[in-house]
């Protein structure tokens, strides 16, 4: 099998399977209890918050474990817009944002909040001169992701923070696909929010983490024990954050190894199909993208049919397409950039991960141009040329 | 292998009949999806109102493939009339079902080859 759906989700580190083991076997204590045999549960769970802390930079105060990616934006948006709605209600956000952000911030304005949803440009850069005539007096928070899951375009997030502290604003930024991948700096970038999620960097799935700076105040989501300084009630997922702690650690490690190993691949991936299949659009800025991300739109052909065929092959990919996600409409993103739909349609996602060999990617080179052309063949929009 | 389709529905997707442009066909039927985007040609030959051949070209995800290549296998050699019967349930029927979310996609097969006989009997001098 040829995986290339990393920013769907990246296989286990063996090393993070290994750690978390005791976690779910021998060392099943509550962190929370007082006796001895809680101890080893309580240390390993701050061990995980100072690797994760060491990879943002952060202090291990700042970092809160949830149970995902999605709970820390939900967390982040909802605790802090709420915290602050004596201040303002007003959101600002963009158009190509994942659900996890756009979904809450669409809750938040059925309970009176205010969004304003920034456009982006072809590329999907977030435009800044909207940014700042958008922020207003009652703007209490923005909300702009650090690298986008489907065209991994990196936005200028220290410019963002600059923007909007001038304002009074605070920064949340989602860093799902970015974290692990790129090194992250939250002091140097002014980040005072930031979401990330343990399995899209080799970590398990079921745990992710919010870091918040450090003096800033946040309604819960979860009430209970009072748990994460009251801020995330709820017996902590030892082993999933012993897993997380592992990922971050190597993460912080090998990240330099694993972007030198990877870029070559996805920068041959995408020369090569564009060199073989005729009318390919690449997505996502050329220089400003996660160097695992390729995001294309091959014309007149829609995108399931691309990705059933890649899988027929043993290839996982991935695609924006309508027809593949159970909506009926294309990715929000693709059509934030502006493409038509029905060259959005046509979307194939291919992400790298460390274990993908170059073997592997001329595999795809190989079989790729032939589906192209099969499927166009059937293409009423194909004909004639 | 993924399992949202049947082993048919995937068979006619990999190996469709009747695919392509049909050589001086008598009709043409052009319908799109106006729920998804995705569009469907349908091409026939037609004697004695019988529809002999029948291929088709579309642009669309692999249901829409599939219902429209076994669409054209349903209608070849039925009466105009009788094939204007079949309708977007039996053309899923014939694949085995379709998922939920995916029933729409026979509505282009079903409005193709409606479109086709139209083409068709807008153009040919009626017979009685
Ligand atoms: S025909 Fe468009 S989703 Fe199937």
């Amino acid at each position: 099998m040829i995986y290339l759906d990393h920013n769907a989700t990246s296989p286990l580190d063996r090393r993070v399977y290994e750690k978390m083991i005791p976690y779910l076997t021998d060392i099943y204590s509550n962190p929370s209890s007082i006796y001895r045999f809680a101890q080893g549960a309580r240390s390993a769970v701050e061990d995980a918050r100072l690797y994760l802390a060491q990879l943002l930079n952060a202090d291990t105060k700042e970092i809160i474990f949830t149970s995902s990616g999605t709970e820390a934006d939900n967390l982040a948006i909802k605790g802090i817009a709420c915290q602050l709605r004596e201040k303002g209600k007003h959101i600002i956000t963009s158009k190509i944002e994942h659900h996890a952000i756009l979904h809450t911030c669409e809750f938040l304005e059925k309970y009176g909040f205010e969004v304003t949803y920034l456009d982006v440009d072809e590329y999907g850069l977030v435009n800044l001169d909207q940014l700042k005539k958008s922020l207003r007096k009652d703007t209490t928070l923005v909300s702009i992701m650090l690298a986008n899951n489907e065209i991994g375009t990196i936005q200028p997030i220290k410019d963002i923070a600059t923007i909007c502290h001038e304002n009074g604003s605070l920064l949340h930024t989602d860093a799902v696909q970015a974290v692990g991948k790129m090194p992250i700096d939250v002091k140097e970038l002014g980040i005072d929010a930031l979401s990330l999620s343990g399995h899209k960097f080799y970590g398990p799935k079921g745990v992710g983490a919010l870091y918040l700076k450090k003096g800033i105040k946040i309604i819960p989501l979860l009430h209970g024990g009072g748990h994460e300084s009251g801020r995330r009630s709820s017996t902590e997922n030892v082993a999933g954050i012993v897993g997380l702690g592992e990922a971050a650690r190597l993460a912080k490690l090998e990240m330099k190894a694993n972007e030198a190993k990877i870029r070559p691949l996805r920068d041959k991936l995408e020369r090569e199909i564009i060199a073989k299949v005729p009318e390919v659009k690449v997505n996502g800025h050329p220089e400003k993208r996660l160097y695992n991300t390729l995001n294309i739109c091959l014309k007149y052909i829609e995108g399931e049919g691309i990705l059933i065929n890649l899988d027929f092959e043993d290839i996982c990919a991935n695609s924006g397409s309508a027809c593949t996600s159970g909506s009926l409409d294309p990715s929000h993103v693709l059509l934030a950039l502006g493409l038509p739909h029905e060259i959005a349609h046509g979307s194939l996602r291919l992400s790298l991960g460390k274990d993908n060999t170059p073997e592997q990617i001329d595999k795809v080179i190989e079989v790729l141009p032939k589906i192209a052309e099969r499927l166009r063949s059937m293409s009423p929009f194909w004909q004639n040329k | 292998m993924a399992d949202i389709y049947t082993d048919k529905v995937y068979d006619y997707f990999r190996n469709p009949r009747n695919m392509g442009e049909l050589k001086d066909p008598d009709a043409i039927g052009k319908v799109g999806n106006t729920k998804c985007g995705d569009v469907m040609w349908v091409y026939i030959k037609v004697k004695d109102d019988v529809i002999t051949d029948c291929t088709f070209k579309t642009f669309g995800c692999v249901a829409a493939i599939a219902t429209s290549s076994i669409l054209t296998e349903l209608v070849k050699g039925k009466k105009l009339d009788d094939a204007l019967k079949v309708s977007n349930k039996e053309v899923a029927g014939a694949l085995g079902g379709l998922p939920q979310i995916k029933m729409h996609c026979s509505l282009l097969a079903e409005e193709g080859l409606r479109s086709a006989v139209e083409d068709y009997r807008s153009k040919a001098p009626k017979t009685a």
